[in-house]
């Protein structure tokens, strides 16, 4: 009985410790001019739908769910946002070349198609990121367009 | 007596054969320059073939259905990318070839991380690149460009023989596609 406390006590001063571990946050006040929605002309529903569900971990700017108050969920939040960003950010949109805008936009048709994105465990949370098939197809067509009009 | 006569022996054969040694590394050196010059004269770009044949042996992979090899041959094929040097050509070109090799490190970075599926979807835009790095550097083989008209909505890619072998789906439909321009 006494191991269980001493292994309960550890845990919860872990548990604590970790939570003045600092995460960086990625917030920005300012929109920057290379932004996708700034350069191309998205038809609103698309917008709203790019913005929910995509420009948390694809942009400069994420609004942040109450959970990432706590550790180590903030520690996930934070590596999945690097990573997003490191693939695909779409404040930036406007520095890459047509070559690059086709690539990823072609990369981003295939990972909607498939359903790899948005990600399961951001969905699972955030309701009203998921798509539904009518949506799926509606966004697919039109991002198809946008890479044959580059 | 004897052994004066032995050490004499032995220090004349080891003279020999240094001489021997020395004339064969010359006729070494002469060679490498003939090859230089050869290549000079022909005006193709070692590095960019070193990157041809990095994709040539990712595309061989993936017609052989092997994703741990493919994955491999992404890697090298980043390698080789970052390793081109542009130096020796216009502005322009040099604009364009860096805008191509950023392209294609992204997907051979990303075919050395994939599963099949997705390893063949990077695959497409990356021979799209390959073919935009070859028409400005120029290649001392003839290359075939092929195309499968099933594959995403028709995809094509480059082989260094005119037969058909299909990396979009490997064994499934091997001999799928046809040989499209012939790039010499």
């Amino acid at each position: 009985m006494k191991i269980v406390k001493v292994i309960a006590l550890v845990l919860l001063v872990g548990f604590v410790g970790i939570q003045f571990i600092p995460t960086e946050r990625n917030q920005n006040d300012t929109v920057p001019k290379t932004d996708f929605m700034l350069v191309h002309n998205v038809p609103e529903k698309i917008q709203q739908k790019l913005q929910v569900s995509c420009y948390d971990c694809h942009s400069n700017n994420t609004q942040y769910p109450w959970y990432n108050k706590i550790q180590p969920a903030a520690w996930f939040l934070e590596d999945h946002i690097k990573e997003g960003k490191a693939e695909l950010n779409f404040n930036e949109w406007d520095s890459l070349s047509n070559r690059r805008k086709k690539s990823k936009l072609r990369s981003i048709i295939k990972q909607i198609e498939s359903d790899e994105m948005p990600l399961y465990s951001y969905t699972l949370i955030h309701k009203d990121a998921s798509f539904s098939e009518a949506e799926k197809q509606e966004l697919i067509r039109w991002i198809e367009q946008l890479k044959d009009s580059i | 007596m004897n052994n004066l006569k032995m050490s004499i022996a032995t220090m004349l054969l080891l003279a020999v054969s240094f001489t021997n040694a020395q004339e064969k590394e010359k006729m070494k050196m002469d060679h490498s320059k003939m090859d230089h010059s050869k290549m000079m004269n022909m005006n193709s770009d070692t590095k960019a073939e070193a990157i041809l044949n990095d994709y040539f042996n990712l595309k061989d992979a993936l017609v052989a259905d092997d994703t741990k090899k493919a994955a491999q041959e992404g890697s090298k094929l980043a390698a080789s990318l970052k390793a081109f040097d542009a130096s020796k050509y216009t502005a322009e070109e040099q604009k364009e070839l860096a805008d191509i090799i950023e392209d294609a490190t992204e997907h051979a970075e990303h075919i050395a991380k994939s599963d099949m599926g997705h390893q063949r979807e990077h695959f497409k835009t990356l021979s799209k690149d390959m073919s935009d790095l070859i028409a400005i550097t120029g290649t001392k083989s003839t290359l075939y460009e092929q195309f499968c008209p099933m594959y995403d909505g028709g995809s094509s890619w480059l082989s260094s023989s005119d037969q058909v072998r299909n990396p979009y789906y490997g064994s499934k439909m091997l001999k799928c596609g046809k040989v499209q321009k012939t790039i010499q």
